[in-house]
């Protein structure tokens, strides 16, 4: 089961980093990642496999939530289900 | 493979655009709990219930938090209670809706409806008992809604019905006069009723339905108005094909919510209801839709041919996206609970007359209207009257949600909260209905009925 992690805020150092040892700590693999810093606004996504994941998704979506409070940015993870449904026919 | 302007417009639609899936609801049928002995039934209905819809919320919650899509009602409807009462020897149906109430708090779901009965040709001697018990039913209750149908393309309408109706609404205002007659939000009074509607107040589970089923209502019109602002001053064939694309969209999202809900709930899938349902916050606004298509209040002359525009393309994007389409599906013309709405009702644009015209076009009918206290009996039963007959002859589903406010004036307003909003008390014609309301007996199914 796939799933996409999207992070949008203001830039700085180590969100990034941050993110990945997040990922890590739950045994989430991270297949694919794209980012892009445009006048200082950060954005980047991750489509990550939870096969493995260690906790529930709703302990991780939790977490990912606190990680962005700490860093001053929005992180969310959701299944890569909703995004196929409403984009691909 | 996703590009990465596609995942930012889905999370945009749902952080700024109001998208969300309005409500699962779970239909239970509860013609097994027929009893002749009224607490043997009430027990049998509370445990079937409870039963069939222990995880209904919490599955929806584990849905929302998985997919980040929030789901904002969790909601049961049952089969109309008049035909699981009549089995029993009592002449008091309310312990039956404090029953449901029960049950409804037991499952922490938001609403349950199935209150209700279907007398679109005749009323049984249930039927009647259960119209007569709604006011006290409503008022002793906080979750439970009730609807009755009066008429359809092929019965026609049941006028003496639509007396009663309009004595009960009098009547169930009355007796929450405290509360602003608030137990008239969760009274509905329709012409040709549809089996497998999500939304309340309407939803009941239908004797066509199976054991149970999963129904899932879609909303949407702030990505609808966000994607119209996109198209300005372009020709209507242009607005059409954005809204329907903009429809597809949505359904599809409330498509992979149903089947899921299904699944884990081990439950089939019923059906998608891909409606545009307004809520009162801003820029989640069905007017604001038809403003944008170059209307300047929502009521003014074109508000009838941009609805029907809307109301269409909604259908047309939304019917490939799901695998079974049903309910009401279309865009609901509710006023208290859209912010564009209440400003145009307020602004003396948006009447009463026009909004029975737009009914015509729209999925359901007059909805969350407050009129003054002082509203007779028989002019509320006229409404429904003229509601009912726009139904009849249009093949389609008409609802009257009336508020006749206790106390209330034109130019006042009431404050109901939540999704329910609020509403400006609008004016009614007071000239008398009063000989026409009183000949009863039935208005007689239109010739397309004829159609074996």
């Amino acid at each position: 089961m796939n799933a996409i992690v999207s992070v949008l805020g203001r830039d700085k150092v180590g969100i990034t980093a941050a993110v990945c040892v997040k990922m890590a700590d739950y045994q989430i693999n991270i297949l694919d990642i794209s980012m892009t810093v445009m006048q200082g606004n950060f954005t980047m996504i991750m489509v990550v496999d939870l096969e493995k994941m260690t906790a529930p998704f709703g302990e991780v979506v939790d977490a990912c939530d606190a990680l962005g409070k700490e860093l001053g940015v929005s992180i969310r993870i959701q299944r890569q289900e909703i995004f196929d449904a409403m984009h691909e026919i | 493979m996703l590009t990465q302007k596609e995942i930012f417009a889905t999370i945009e639609m749902i952080d700024r655009q109001h998208l969300d899936i309005r409500t699962i609801t779970m239909g239970i049928s509860l013609l097994s709990c027929c009893d002749a002995d009224a607490k043997k039934a009430c027990d049998k209905i509370y445990d079937k219930i409870t039963r069939s819809a222990e995880n209904l919320v919490r599955v929806g919650e584990e849905i929302e938090h998985e997919f980040g899509i929030p789901i904002v009602n969790k909601r049961i409807s049952v089969t109309p209670m008049a035909l699981v009462a009549a089995a029993s020897e009592c002449e008091d149906y309310v312990p039956f809706a404090l029953t449901l109430d029960r049950a409804a708090k037991t499952c922490g779901v938001n609403f349950i409806g199935g209150y209700s009965a279907l007398v679109q040709k005749g009323m049984t001697t249930a039927d009647e008992k259960l119209i007569r018990s709604i006011p006290e039913a409503l008022d002793r209750t906080d979750l439970v809604c009730s609807s009755v149908n009066v008429g359809s393309t092929r019965a026609g309408i049941n006028m003496d019905a639509v007396a009663l109706m309009g004595e009960i609404i009098k009547e169930t205002a009355e007796r929450t006069r405290d509360r602003d007659g608030l137990g008239c939000a969760k009274l509905v009074v329709f012409c040709n009723a549809v089996e497998d509607n999500p939304f309340m107040a309407g939803a009941f589970h239908g004797v066509g339905e199976a054991e149970k089923v999963i129904n899932v209502g879609v909303s949407g019109p702030g990505v609808v108005h966000h994607a119209l602002q996109s198209v300005k001053g372009a020709p209507f064939d242009v607005v059409a094909e954005t809204v329907k694309k903009t429809a597809f969209r949505v359904t599809r999202m409330g498509q992979l919510v149903a089947q899921e809900a299904s699944k884990r709930l081990d439950t089939p899938f019923g059906i998608v209801d891909l409606s545009l349902a307004p809520t009162p916050a801003v820029g989640d606004s069905v007017a604001r839709i038809l403003e944008e298509m170059g209307l300047e209040v929502c009521g003014t002359h074109g508000t009838t041919a941009a609805l029907a525009l809307l109301n269409d393309a909604v259908k047309k994007g939304g019917v490939m996206a799901s695998s079974s389409v049903g309910g009401l599906s279309g865009a609901f013309i509710p006023v208290s609970e859209d912010e564009g709405m209440i400003a145009a009702a307020q602004s003396g644009v948006l009447t009463l007359d026009k909004l029975e015209a737009m009914t015509c076009v729209c999925s359901v009918g007059l909805d969350m209207i407050a009129v003054p206290g002082d509203t007779s009996a028989e002019t509320v039963a006229a409404i429904i009257a003229d509601e009912a007959a726009i139904g009849m002859i249009n093949n389609k589903t008409t609802a009257v949600r009336l508020l006749p406010v206790p106390g209330k004036q034109v130019g006042d307003s009431i404050e109901m909260g939540g999704l329910l909003g609020s509403a400006p008390v609008m004016p009614v014609h007071s000239e008398s209905s009063a000989d026409f309301i009183a000949r009863g007996g039935r208005i007689p199914a239109p010739l397309h009925s004829l159609r074996n």
